[in-house]
């Protein structure tokens, strides 16, 4: 029983949240009280918070140890939960639970985003049955999120840890942002694997921020302070509407920032040579708006948010720089995540394509980098906004494919005049053709007879060949680019199409 | 610390000597895979202690390539 009567000692008492020596422990850790956090995250501090008394009866538990209520980010209304580590951990107990699984009923009545504050140690085992199996338990969570999900979108910010059932709320959000050295994400702790498996492995080796965001993929983002992740997320969410029934809106407008070279003078012509794709990316989109996800993870290919005019646009490019722009399994899962998350909230598409093609070897072949390409080739294929594919070099067999090439209905498959279209490239094929007749020459013989054909190779797969057999939709001047997709993603903006009619497709994950 | 190979491939050129100082992202060696040039560059500024592969070497991916300190 509570031993508090007064309705303003209640509330002072409830604000106030776990014991004084919780705060100072996080505070050493750079870690904020919820309600802090809930006070940067907002515009204003939150709207409306319910269930504030849940468990009010024992004083020990304010909350539950959860805050959840409405709040507005860029003048848009979203709903938040936010775990209050002072409490007991941050554990879930029954109300807590309840609490979540409301809030998340409310998103979707709402229609409106749902943000994730994550700093829990995860179930409370001394309420394990009122929280646990039943129908309104965790599972109930994790199946909300997955109903909600491509309906509004889910935002994760992971500030300490999210074990073990826990993990899965990260797991469900369209992105998460943890902070360096505080997140961590882990089925069993390091403790259960020492035990039960007998691997011997610190927490942030196994489930840190660093980790997940470079190798696993479970983080998008890596920060270094929860005021970095909470300005991320709202930064993040002007990308996006508040559902999936409405556009973003758009940004003023911004002009590229300036650069010495232009775009022509960046682009080497040598197709094996490497360059730097940000810098092209940076010459098309307006000065400051490129917004990063899954930045460590999978280098070779870039996938991030920007505005091109002040249009919402998201951006899959090659990384030359970065094992040479090849795909690998993770890299096509990178990019089959992001461009649902784009086409589900109607943010067109932009491929930005120099790529030699599928990374070959056992080791990929082993990782099933054949199914893992398959998904990325389902998710741009089903892909319904406007998307465009621009051949910036090299787009070599299954990499055109892939990187929304003309077969699979983008708007428009414009090219540079640096673009080269093929199964393969001139090295690659003339040798698998003539490697008979190469194997018959003399050694000095050799070089002038490869040359020659790779010449002629070159010219069968000329470019404007490819214009004239109406491959591509238009050649463009490198410098023209910018104002071409503007141009194009304008007269775009009404398109209006269902992929196909069915329950759903059979994804090749 | 070692700087590794990020994909398998062959050793085409090695742009730096034993001794040199290199700053971050400078390259140090570049590899050819998937007959693309593959640029490896030191994560962090310091001094090349060792190189451990020769041009013509087929790598790994993780393979060590050469030590910075």
């Amino acid at each position: 029983m509570s031993n508090i009567k007064n309705l303003q000692e209640r509330i002072a008492h409830i604000e106030k949240g776990g014991h004084e020596k919780y705060h100072e422990k996080n505070a050493e850790k750079g870690k904020l009280f919820v309600r802090e956090r809930l006070r940067l995250l907002f515009d204003d501090d939150m709207n409306i918070e319910d269930a504030f008394f849940a468990n009010c009866m024992d004083d020990s538990l304010p909350s539950d140890g959860v805050v959840t209520g409405i709040g507005t980010i860029n003048g848009q209304s979203v709903c938040v939960m936010a775990n209050d580590s002072t409490v007991k951990a941050g554990s879930w107990g029954k109300r807590t639970v309840e609490k979540i699984i409301r809030i998340q009923e409310t998103a979707l009545k709402l229609e409106v985003p749902m943000l994730y504050l994550v700093d829990s140690a995860g179930a409370r085992i001394t309420d394990q049955v009122e929280m646990f199996p039943g129908r309104r338990g965790a599972g109930r969570i994790f199946h909300n999120q997955i109903k909600m999900s491509g309906r509004v979108p889910q935002v994760c910010l992971l500030f300490g840890p999210s074990a073990a059932g826990g993990a899965y709320i990260p797991a469900f959000c369209d992105i998460v942002v943890m902070v360096d050295g505080n997140a961590s994400m882990y089925l069993g702790s390091p403790r259960m694997a020492e035990k039960v498996i007998g691997e011997k492995v610190s927490l942030e080796e196994m489930g840190g921020a660093t980790m997940h965001c470079s190798v696993s993929g479970c983080g998008d983002v890596l920060v270094q302070s929860e005021q970095e992740a909470i300005e991320y997320a709202r930064r993040y969410l002007g990308y996006f509407p508040p559902n999936f029934r409405h556009k973003p809106d758009r940004a003023p407008v911004e002009d590229p920032k300036t650069f010495e070279k232009t775009i022509a003078q960046l682009i080497p012509e040598n197709q094996n040579a490497p360059f730097n794709m940000y810098d092209l990316i940076e010459r098309l989109i307006d000065a400051n708006s490129f917004c990063e996800i899954k930045k460590k993870f999978a280098p070779e290919l870039i996938t991030g948010l920007a505005r091109i005019n002040g249009q919402s646009v998201g951006i899959i490019a090659n990384q030359p720089r970065m094992k040479g722009g090849v795909l690998f399994p993770d890299s096509a899962d990178k990019s089959a995540k992001f461009i649902q998350l784009c086409d589900a909230f109607n943010i067109p598409l932009l491929f930005l394509v120099d790529i030699p093609g599928f990374m070959i070897g056992t080791k990929v072949e082993r990782a099933g980098i054949i199914r893992h390409g398959a998904k990325m080739l389902a998710t741009m294929s089903e892909a319904t906004v406007p998307k465009i594919s621009v051949i910036v070099r090299k787009a070599y067999g299954a990499g055109l494919y892939a990187m929304a090439g003309p077969a699979f209905e983008p708007d428009a498959c414009i090219a540079l005049p640096t673009a080269q279209i093929a199964v393969m490239g001139p090295e690659a094929a003339v040798n698998a053709v003539y490697a008979n007749k190469i194997a018959e020459l003399s050694e000095e013989e050799r070089p002038a007879f490869i040359k020659e054909k790779q010449e002629e190779y070159k010219e069968n797969i000329d470019i404007y060949r490819l214009a004239s057999e109406m491959v591509i939709d238009a050649v463009v001047d490198p410098d023209q680019l910018r104002d071409e997709l503007i141009n194009r993603f304008a007269v775009y903006d009404s398109k209006n199409v269902a992929f196909t009619e069915r329950k759903h497709g059979v994804y090749p994950v | 610390m070692d700087i590794k190979a990020t994909m398998a491939g062959s050793v085409w050129k090695i742009v730096v000597e034993e001794g040199q100082s290199v700053q971050e992202n400078d390259d140090v060696v570049i590899l050819e895979s998937m007959k693309m040039e593959i640029p490896i560059a030191a994560e962090s500024a310091g001094t090349i202690k060792a190189i451990k592969v020769a041009e013509g070497d087929f790598v790994n991916e993780g393979d060590v390539i050469a030590v910075i300190e």
